[in-house]
């Protein structure tokens, strides 16, 4: 069963990661938009598989919730007109193929010659739930916790300033 | 004591510098201290000699260089031979600086010539008083220097600056040749000191080994570019372009001997067991006075056959050197000063009397109106012929007998044959300049030339005359003869040295009498009463040949100069096109590297991140090898 | 067979380097943002990953700083292609050279 919704989880992400970047169906910044919620939610099923409830959740809340909603909002404002069905260069599509392909190369030769396991060998049991991160979060990382919420402020001053009209 | 030496030397340098800084729109207080520095300079070398006497010998010096075990001093050395030479320098330098403030009277450039004639005679004591070959070799080039700027005194005439470039190459081209002679001495022997060079080849002669003939050679290039040999020679009659004092003094009497004297002052160098140097030496001594005479023969500039005539004298001294004669040969140096600086003031006199005018041929009569300088003049020519009681017949004599001594017969022919043209030519000058009818209007015209002109005349005539009795090669022997005393001058002495020639070395004593009166009847009988040159008829194409001095500057033109202009011409081409070539090469790739850089600047965020994660890429790679 | 960690670690390269290929390839601003935003998420999952299979909660802590951190810069973001759009009056990338020398 694991498998099964293992399998289908990551076919679902990637198939809508791809969707994101290389959209055949029209060229709105919208329908990357929604396929891009898509792809968060497909991720937070694949947290789940993970045993990592509470990050699931906070995906799909924070994530796809508010980040994504940003997104949409700014990709109104800015009233695009759709682009002109503009040929990608082929040279351009030969550099991102070259640096991406390389890299996914990489990635996969340095998971194939492993010499160290990534893992300590015992089952996994590790349980994400609110109260075990609630825990962690509150002792031991309450430092970065307490300083990403001036992050937060800082963040928030910063749109402010940017979106003044007069800021020239 | 030695204090006075160093004040000698400095004395005109301190001068030349004055007037070049300071005093140069004051003329006559220019001239007065030049004057002066060189005057004083002979009143303090008369007292130092007196109260030094003769035979002592001694340095004074000052660390100048020392690297390593290599010293080099700056000093001074006297020993008879140094105050000698100082004193004729001294004393004809003075003569001349006092005849030059009436000569150059009206020349525009009168307080730099003085500071020209303060330079050269700092720098002539200067290589007087060398004590090494390094100070030597440092005046030798600052003479070239004053030699360099006196001859080009007239800069704005083209044949004075060329004629001054002239003298400096040439001169640099023996100098060149004197440089690898020091240095193979230094890398033979150790030491550039005098005394110790002398010391090093006295206690141990095998010391040089065989390259003491190449090094005696390679010094001997030093004294043929100096004093012009053959064949080096071709700078001395251009010379004559400088002022008629310029050139009694320096190419008359000092300068060019100072070949003579630097290779006196190393004549233990030459003489070492197994060196060939001299016979060489003595050969092109003989040879260049045997052209030098024959070309002069043909000359109608006054001063031309001056020159010509100096150059053979200068051949005779090298002669003699080469005949392992050094003190004849600084006799006939010494009374050749004085004779030849009175001839060449005599001529200035001339030239002067007639504006400026030195064709022969344009002159005539003037024995009628120029009194003093036609008996001084003529002195002048007899004591350079060689005519008994006068300096010239005991000095010339030395060499001859000398000669006779070494048993060569060729030499000694030759010497003798020299002594004929040499009375030839010096009496047709004679004939046709003071005697005969005057050859042109401006002959008609002259008068006498002021007292400041003729008193330097009479005192050099007197010096000419007298010069072969009072000793003075007496002095060179206490320098090169062994534990020679000097003796003390009496009437007795004189009277003695009166008839010594005859007693000693009877053959060359009679054979160079019957030379000169040889020399004479054939001028007489050519030239007595001519109007114009009678010899080209006689001799045709020869003539024709000794008035163009044998072609050899047109063969230095040809040979020398093209060969040189053609290797200047490919080192350029060399420098332009393969050292710049691979600057130009260089600059190229760099600019092309650039420009290809460049294309990878093109603004655009994707270029750019495309970029990093290939970069990213690499070193991922790289780091997980 | 049973899912392991590479299993897990390889979707999360992939869905990295289609974000990449998105960031390099596509020509609107609002694209490449999203592009990036696919590249955090996978190194959530990554982290995530590691976290459940090493046993140890540090790295969901991690991912949970990320989220929040990935909403304020695009926020932040978001607000800086506003003004750009405000002035240059295009999201085409193409047309922003002033980074050229």
């Amino acid at each position: 069963m694991q498998e099964i919704l293992f399998y289908f989880f990551a076919f679902l992400t990637l198939l809508f990661g791809f969707l994101v970047v290389a959209n055949p169906f029209s060229r709105n910044p919208v329908t990357s938009a929604m396929f891009l919620v898509l792809t968060i939610v497909s991720l937070a099923g694949l947290f789940v598989l993970l045993h990592a409830f509470f990050l699931a959740a906070v995906q799909i809340l924070v994530y796809a919730g508010a980040v994504m909603v940003l997104f949409l909002f700014v990709i109104m404002l800015l009233d695009l007109k759709a682009e002109e069905r503009l040929r990608i260069k082929t040279i351009v599509a030969l550099e991102g193929l070259v640096a991406a392909g390389a890299l996914l190369a990489i990635f996969f030769w340095s998971l194939s010659t492993l010499q160290a396991p990534l893992d300590r060998g015992e089952p996994p049991s590790l349980e994400g739930g609110a109260t075990n991160l609630g825990k962690l979060l509150f002792s031991q990382y309450v430092l970065p916790f307490e300083i990403v919420s001036v992050l937060l402020l800082v963040a928030m001053i910063g749109v402010v300033l940017l979106s003044k009209k007069e800021l020239k | 004591m030695i204090a006075l030496l160093w004040i000698i030397l400095f004395l005109p340098l301190l001068v030349a510098g004055l007037i070049t800084l300071v005093t140069r729109r004051d003329r006559n207080l220019s001239a007065g201290l030049s004057i002066a520095a060189v005057v004083v300079g002979f009143i303090l070398s008369a007292i130092f000699v007196h109260f030094n006497g003769w035979e002592n010998s001694g340095e004074s010096s000052a660390t100048w260089l020392a690297i390593g075990s290599f010293q080099v001093d700056f000093g001074l050395r006297f020993d008879p031979l140094s105050m000698a030479m100082m004193l004729v320098v001294t004393g004809v330098a003075s003569l001349i600086h006092i005849y030059s403030w009436n000569y150059m009277l009206e020349d525009p450039g009168f307080s730099r010539y003085f500071a020209c004639l303060s330079l050269f005679t700092f720098s002539m004591l200067g290589i007087v008083l060398a004590g090494n070959f390094i100070q030597l070799f440092i005046f030798w080039e600052l003479v070239g220097v004053s030699s360099y700027l006196l001859i080009g005194f007239w800069f704005e005439r083209p044949a004075a600056a060329d004629a001054g470039k002239k003298a400096f190459l040439t001169n640099r081209l023996g100098d060149f040749g004197f440089l690898l002679g020091i240095l193979t001495v230094w890398a033979t022997l150790g030491s550039l000191n005098f005394s110790a060079l002398q010391n090093a080849i006295s206690s141990n002669p095998a010391a040089f080994g065989g390259t003491a003939t190449l090094a005696g050679l390679l010094i001997f290039c030093g004294a043929m570019g100096k004093s012009a040999q053959f064949p080096l020679h071709v700078w001395l009659p251009d010379a004559m372009e400088g002022p008629t004092p310029v050139s009694a003094l320096i190419h008359a009497a000092t300068m060019v001997a100072a070949g003579v004297y630097m290779l006196c002052r190393v004549m233990f160098l030459l003489d070492v067991p197994g060196s060939q140097a001299l016979e060489v030496i003595a050969w092109i001594g003989g040879f260049t006075a045997l052209l030098s005479a024959v070309i002069a023969v043909q000359q109608d500039d006054i001063k031309r056959i001056l020159a010509y005539s100096t150059l053979s004298q200068l051949g005779y001294m090298v002669m003699g050197v080469g005949l392992h004669g050094p003190a004849q040969s600084m006799f006939h140096l010494t009374t050749h000063a004085f004779f030849k600086a009175l001839l060449f003031l005599g001529a200035g006199s001339v030239i002067l009397a007639l504006h400026h005018e030195q064709n022969i041929w344009k002159m005539g009569g003037l024995a009628r109106r120029m009194r003093v300088t036609t008996w001084t003049f003529l002195a002048g020519t007899l004591a350079l012929s060689g005519v008994w009681p006068l300096s010239g017949f005991y000095s010339k004599d030395s060499i001859l007998a000398l000669a006779m001594d070494r048993q060569n017969l060729a030499l000694l022919g030759l010497g003798l044959f020299v002594a004929v043209l040499t009375t030839f030519y010096m009496f047709r000058l004679v004939f046709v300049v003071f005697f005969g009818a005057d050859k042109s209007e401006t002959a008609g015209h002259a008068h006498e030339s002021p007292q400041g002109i003729l008193w330097p005349l009479r005192i050099l005539a007197a010096l000419s005359i007298v010069g072969g009795v009072i000793g003075i090669e007496g002095l060179y022997e206490a320098q090169f003869g062994n534990g020679h005393v000097v003796a003390a001058l009496t009437w007795e002495r004189i009277w003695q040295q009166l008839w010594l020639p005859f007693q000693l070395a009877p053959v060359p004593a009679f054979c160079g009498l019957g030379a000169v009166l040889a020399g004479f009847v054939a001028a007489w009988s050519l030239y007595g009463n001519a109007a114009s040159d009678p010899l080209p008829a006689k001799l045709g194409v020869v003539s024709t040949w000794m008035r163009n001095r044998f072609y050899f500057d047109e063969l230095y033109e040809a040979t020398v100069i093209r060969l040189h202009d053609f290797l200047a011409a490919v080192a350029g081409w060399i420098d332009r096109w393969i050292i710049g070539g691979a600057v130009m090469v260089t600059h190229g790739a760099t600019e092309l590297t650039g420009r290809a850089l460049r294309l990878v600047q093109n603004g655009n965020l994707q270029t750019y991140a495309f970029l990093f994660a290939l970069g990213v890429a690499v070193v991922l790679f790289l780091a997980l090898k | 067979m049973t899912i392991s960690l590479e299993h897990y670690l390889a979707v999360s390269a992939t869905l990295f380097c289609l974000g990449l290929l998105g960031v390099l390839v596509r020509r609107n601003l609002l694209i490449i943002y999203m592009g990036l935003e696919l590249m955090l998420n996978a190194a959530n999952l990554a982290l995530v990953a590691f976290s459940r299979f090493n046993n140890s909660p540090d790295g969901q802590i991690f991912v949970f700083f990320i989220i929040t951190v990935a909403a304020a810069e695009v926020a932040v973001g978001l607000a800086l292609i506003v003004a750009l759009y405000r002035k240059r009056q295009t999201t085409h990338v193409e047309d922003l050279t002033s980074m050229k020398l």
